[in-house]
């Protein structure tokens, strides 16, 4: 049985106070209005083009132009704040999804190398209650258009009044029908991922096999639930920020991205508690096959990406291609880097089979996994909303921090409020003798 | 004498498996065992050392993509250029993102090709090739160890026995 250290609480609460911190002087540095906003782009441009005398005609001319622009660089920092919170709380959030999807996948196929992992993962997406709470409310923050957060264009009605393609749209994108849908992704999760726990303990305390055929069951049919629900929140909280774009495998690429970094998490837990002895049982079999899964999705989710850019930067059509045309101009950096976060480092890293068993690799490789698909999130989030004016500073990394704060929080409770072997289970044998 | 030859025959891969590990500890020389499929963990149990193929399919795989990128190149940038979907063909690196498919391609083709050529020569095998097998059994669903025989015949016959070999033969080589 696990004992939540105390070390770890107040790593965790470190990470959370730092987060807050961060995330407040995001709100505190946003521009109050739009004189502020002006003087600082007088500021800029003085600073950035010394050399460069705007003469008294061109600047007459650009007047006009220029408070359009302030205007619009208003829109964007007051939204930046928000977008940095938002992009913390939706990819921690579909990460400990990510997780308890793993273990609903690896329950329907009755993997027999795994159930040794399955209190990790039970007690990991303990995260997803309290991380879709908070984001709901968010969601609801966000439609509504509460403290100057305009993160979905869809919902101001005068910009869908002037927006014959969002006009199009209005019958799915309205804010009580995206609501609704919230609610029934949301909650479904959150139901199935409470009765899994349920079952998961009663079978451990009476080892009726009863509990473990309800879960098969539970699993398939949240399986099947959750591609359908994931593909359209996926639309919802993430596509439909870039309203005008679209793309027919966004779901899939959302989910590669943070199923891939689910797949990580588990793997860190995983050798942070067994270096701390809690979980013998696991070998590095059960390591390299965590590993391998970091691998191959890491490359499905490349896949998915080239499929997606590729596609639309042949075709050349000016609705679709401007998406990418934009990353590639205003996020260049991040937008290549993370191919080589999300690429080339893990696939250098992991391609050799004794590098997966290796915990410092696996380490550096999983840093790298994290860290790219934070980045990934942020650049499907934050063109649409902070557009030029991005930056990843205190805001956002506190934003990140204070989440995975709070997600280590309520995973490692959970995690310790039961026993690390879930040892009822038909296949923990098998799972314990795993051997590659 | 040292040019006899068991022939333990088994009937099961576990079996098989146990069999080999004893057969290891007890010093005999195991010279080669025929088997109807891959048998997991085998290779490791006979103390085989680990394949070095791999390293061979990447060597084939950065061939294949260097490949790739020089026939992409001579086609579309060198040889005949053309202007597809407002992308003029004047520069690699510009309209390289609509190479990468082919590219990849011959990445794999050249590895999965050379690697199973690779295979072919380093195990002797090639058209019209006679089988080694010493009994067609081990083409259906038996399991065969030859063992360099190792002083007395008749306890060398009685510890395979022992190892559960549903079989075993002394054959003069």
């Amino acid at each position: 049985m696990y004992t939540f250290s105390k070390k770890l609480k107040t790593f965790a609460f470190v990470l959370m106070l730092i987060g807050v911190a961060g995330i407040i002087y995001g709100f505190i540095k946003a521009p109050k209005d739009l004189a502020e906003v002006k003087a600082n782009l007088i500021e800029q441009a003085h600073d950035g083009h010394g050399e460069h005398h705007v003469s008294a005609a061109d600047h007459a001319v650009s007047d006009a132009h220029f408070d359009h622009h302030a205007e619009h660089v208003y829109g964007q920092l007051k939204n930046k704040p928000w977008t940095a919170l938002y992009v913390g709380c939706i990819f921690v959030m579909l990460v400990s999804v990510g997780i308890l999807v793993f273990h609903g996948i690896n329950y329907a196929a009755s993997a027999g190398w795994s159930p040794v992992l399955f209190r990790v993962m039970e007690g990991l997406s303990a995260y997803i209650l309290p991380g879709s709470i908070i984001f709901f409310i968010l969601l609801l923050l966000s439609v509504y258009g509460i403290g100057g957060n305009h993160l979905f264009i869809w919902a101001d009605k005068d910009v869908v009044e002037a927006d014959a393609i969002i006009k199009g749209k209005e019958g799915y994108l309205n804010a009580p029908f995206f609501i609704i849908r919230a609610i029934i992704f949301l909650g479904g999760w959150n139901l199935y991922r409470i009765y899994m726990r349920k079952q998961s303990l009663a079978l451990d305390a009476s080892g009726d096999l009863v509990y473990h055929k309800k879960m098969f069951k539970a699993s398939a049919g949240f399986l099947a639930f959750f591609i359908v629900t994931e593909s359209m929140a996926s639309w919802d909280w993430i596509m439909s920020i870039d309203t005008h774009w679209y793309s027919t495998l966004f779901g899939w690429y959302v989910f590669a991205s943070f199923f891939v970094t689910a797949i990580t998490t588990i793997a860190f837990v995983t050798l942070y508690l067994k270096s701390k002895g809690y979980m013998d049982f696991v070998n590095t079999s059960h390591i390299h096959d965590l590993a391998k899964f970091m691998f191959g999705l890491s490359i499905f989710w490349t896949y998915l990406w080239f499929s997606q850019f590729m596609l639309q930067w042949y075709s050349n059509i000016p609705e679709e291609v401007t998406y990418f045309i934009f990353r590639i101009q205003e996020f260049n950096l991040p937008f290549f880097g993370m191919l080589v976060l999300n690429f080339v480092l893990p696939l250098l890293l992991l391609i050799n089979t004794d590098f997966k068993r290796l915990t410092w690799i696996v380490v550096m490789a999983g840093v790298c996994i994290i860290i790219g698909h934070y980045i990934d999130f942020y650049l499907m989030i934050a063109p649409g909303t902070v557009g030029g004016s991005w930056f990843i500073g205190a805001a956002e990394i506190g934003s990140l921090l204070f989440f995975i704060g709070l997600f280590i929080l309520v995973g490692f409770s959970e995690i310790a409020k039961a026993p690390l072997l879930a040892k009822n289970n038909p296949l923990i044998e098998e799972s314990k003798h795993f051997h590659y | 004498m040292s040019n006899k030859v068991i022939y333990a025959i088994y009937n099961d891969d576990d079996v098989l498996l146990d069999a080999v590990k004893e057969t290891k500890a007890a010093e005999h020389h195991i010279e080669e065992i025929y088997t109807p499929f891959p048998v997991h963990g085998l290779d490791k149990a006979m103390g085989l050392k680990p394949t070095r193929i791999a390293i061979c399919a990447f060597l084939y795989g950065l061939v294949g993509l260097a490949f790739g990128t020089f026939m992409m190149y001579y086609i579309m940038i060198i040889d005949w250029p053309q202007d597809i979907g407002g992308k003029p063909s004047m520069s690699f690196i510009q309209n390289m993102p609509a190479f990468v498919p082919i590219m990849f391609e011959m990445t794999v083709l050249f590895s999965a090709h050379l690697m199973v050529l690779t295979f072919f020569m380093r195990s002797k095998l090639w058209p019209f090739k006679e089988a080694e097998n010493p009994d067609v059994r081990t083409t259906d669903d038996h399991f065969l160890m030859e063992v360099a025989l190792k002083g007395d015949e008749d306890s060398a016959i009685e510890f395979f026995k022992k190892t559960g070999a549903v079989e075993v033969k002394v054959i003069e080589k």
